[in-house]
């Protein structure tokens, strides 16, 4: 198992710590003039999302997380799991809804997305920042009103539900920021 | 910028090999430059004013001081010299260090090692300056570089700035008031107040440091829900670091700065032991703004004292998995030669002064070209 000296960590290495891969997300060295040199790490959790606070001292040695990121398109959902393939492998991974998370909302047959491997295993899935959805349902139009800042609930094809400017209509395609959730802007056919 | 910590690279080897586009700029302000200037020659006059000579010693040394926690970076090469031991002539030369399985005997000696072509960057100029003072210099400062191994962070770069001083005649409360005058004078900021260790250790943390046992330390960072490392419980000095550190330090110097003295006697350094209930380190430190900015100690002038506290520190060292350092030295011979008079000495890390002195956040806003651009 690969390790990493302490005196090595950064912000942005991905370390092991009973068997679950965190991501070091804030990282800062103090020493007391004649004392013992502390890293202070702030560690995200890979798989839970959950933030702890470690510290290290000199000398320590960390466990390296065996974690990669590849590409994986999104083929189809079965029930209370999404069906992913590795676009260079074509392996396929088998994710439950709690894997993919907030990510179901966007997940579209065919989108490539990326995703996180744990060993070899999947632990987690992003879209792509923007996508395209279909508007499946929503209140009509109300005539002659383009203003952007009067909103309503809308439902995409994924069967997700967010806000859009009372103009959008059923069959409208709008682009959606998958990382806060919220409608960008509608967007014609074929674009 | 981009501080080392969020550097793509995996390690330091890694970072001294990766050059960024547009990493030859400085990362300090030409106005902080100005400000730093200033200060130096701001430090110069105070010292000047008050009858101190200024001086310059060695910054690759066939000695090093022997600390827990501080590590002094080799040189491999060292001039053609006549070993110690045999009289045989040694080959200089620039042999890579190598493991050579040093023995330490068991209270902790390691001798130098002709076989060890080797010399040290000074993690502070203290053995040389303390060896013009044995030989009959009176009031000295040096404005110079020092090297610590391993440290970077916002507050540290491995190569920073030492403003030092020593001066016969002082005791503890002389030597500090000095200080206290420097803060004053060079960096504008109002006199320091005085606390003991032991009054605002006790303040924060509700324990004693002298006779606080290391579970008793750990219960405390932990109900304070301080993270904590791994340390053993037979290893109380790093379990007070650690809750000073976290606890306490944050808040000292704030608007005031603050010199903390008489230090637990196994924080002493080179400083005087007085002995008692309990004994306490004549040692004092500066904190301005939750920031370490000075070192001082009410020096020791015994060599068997030094010497004990080398092999004391190689002891913990070889526990820490550290290399141990050699014991002998130039200063330990000058101590045994001629009786060192009482005195104090101070070391002042110059570039957190002209950090505070600017409102830096980072020691990489007052230096030119830290470790990563050096």
């Amino acid at each position: 198992m690969a390790t990493y000296n302490v005196g090595d960590l950064r912000k942005g290495l991905k370390i092991q710590i009973d068997g679950e891969p965190y991501l070091i997300v804030e990282f800062t060295f103090v020493k007391p003039g004649k004392g013992q040199a502390l890293y202070k790490c702030k560690l995200k959790n890979l798989i839970k999302n959950t933030v702890i606070d470690r510290t290290w001292k000199t000398g320590d040695q960390v466990e390296a997380a065996d974690v990669e990121e590849v590409e994986a398109q999104f083929l189809y959902r079965q029930g209370d799991h999404f069906v992913f393939m590795n676009t260079e492998t074509y392996e396929q991974y088998d994710l439950t809804a709690d894997q993919v998370d907030e990510a179901w909302k966007y997940l579209k047959e065919g989108m490539v997305c990326r995703m996180l491997l744990f060993n070899g295993s999947p632990i987690g899935v992003t879209p792509p920042f923007h996508v395209v959805l279909r508007v499946e349902y929503c209140e009509p139009a109300a005539r002659g009103n383009t203003a952007t800042n009067v909103m309503k609930p809308a439902r995409v094809e994924t069967g997700a539900e967010l806000m859009v400017p009372a103009f959008v209509e059923i069959d409208d395609l709008i682009k959606v920021d998958t990382r806060t959730g919220e409608y960008v802007e509608r967007v014609k056919e074929g674009e | 910028m981009t501080p080392l910590a969020e550097h793509p690279a995996a390690s330091i080897a890694d970072t001294m090999k990766l050059r960024c586009k547009g990493d030859w700029r400085p990362t300090a302000r030409f106005e902080v430059l100005r400000r730093r200037a200033e200060l130096l020659r701001a430090a110069r006059d105070f010292f000047i004013g008050r009858g101190f000579l200024e001086v310059e010693t060695p910054l690759l040394s066939a000695d090093t001081i022997v600390d827990r926690h501080i590590d002094p970076l080799p040189v491999p090469f060292q001039p053609e010299r006549t070993s110690r031991a045999t009289g045989a002539p040694v080959v200089s030369g620039g042999e890579p260090l190598k493991d050579t399985g040093a023995r330490l005997s068991p209270e902790g000696y390691m001798p130098h090692r002709d076989d060890l072509p080797c010399m040290w960057l000074q993690t502070s100029p203290e053995f040389a300056m303390k060896r013009l003072v044995a030989a009959g210099a009176q009031a000295i400062f040096q404005i110079c570089k020092a090297f610590r191994r391993q440290e970077r962070g916002p507050l540290h770069n491995p190569e920073f700035t030492l403003l030092e001083w020593y001066r016969v005649g002082d005791n503890l409360e002389k030597g500090m008031k000095l200080l206290g005058d420097l803060v004053e004078q060079v960096a504008g900021l109002p006199y320091p107040e005085f606390v003991t260790y032991q009054e605002i250790f006790r303040f924060y943390t509700g324990l004693d440091p002298h006779y606080a046992s290391a579970p008793e330390l750990a219960t405390v960072a932990d109900l304070h829900g301080v993270p904590a490392p791994e340390i053993p419980f037979d290893d109380a000095d790093s379990w007070r670091d650690l809750l000073f550190c976290e606890l306490v330090q944050p808040h000292l110097g704030w608007p005031r700065p603050v010199i903390v003295y008489n230090y637990p006697a196994s924080q002493a350094g080179l400083a005087c032991v007085v002995e008692g209930e309990p004994p306490f380190a004549e040692r004092f430190e500066l904190f301005i703004r939750g920031i370490e900015l000075a070192n001082g100690y009410h020096e020791v002038t015994d060599p068997n004292e030094i010497r004990r506290r080398a092999c004391h520190n190689n002891t913990w060292r070889v526990r820490d998995k550290k290399q141990p350092l050699p014991v002998d030295s130039r200063l330990i011979d000058a101590l045994t030669e001629v009786s060192f008079p009482e005195c104090c000495g101070c070391a002042l890390g110059f570039d957190r002064l002209v950090m505070i002195a600017v409102g830096a956040q980072s020691i990489e806003e007052v230096i030119a070209f830290p470790f990563e651009r050096a």
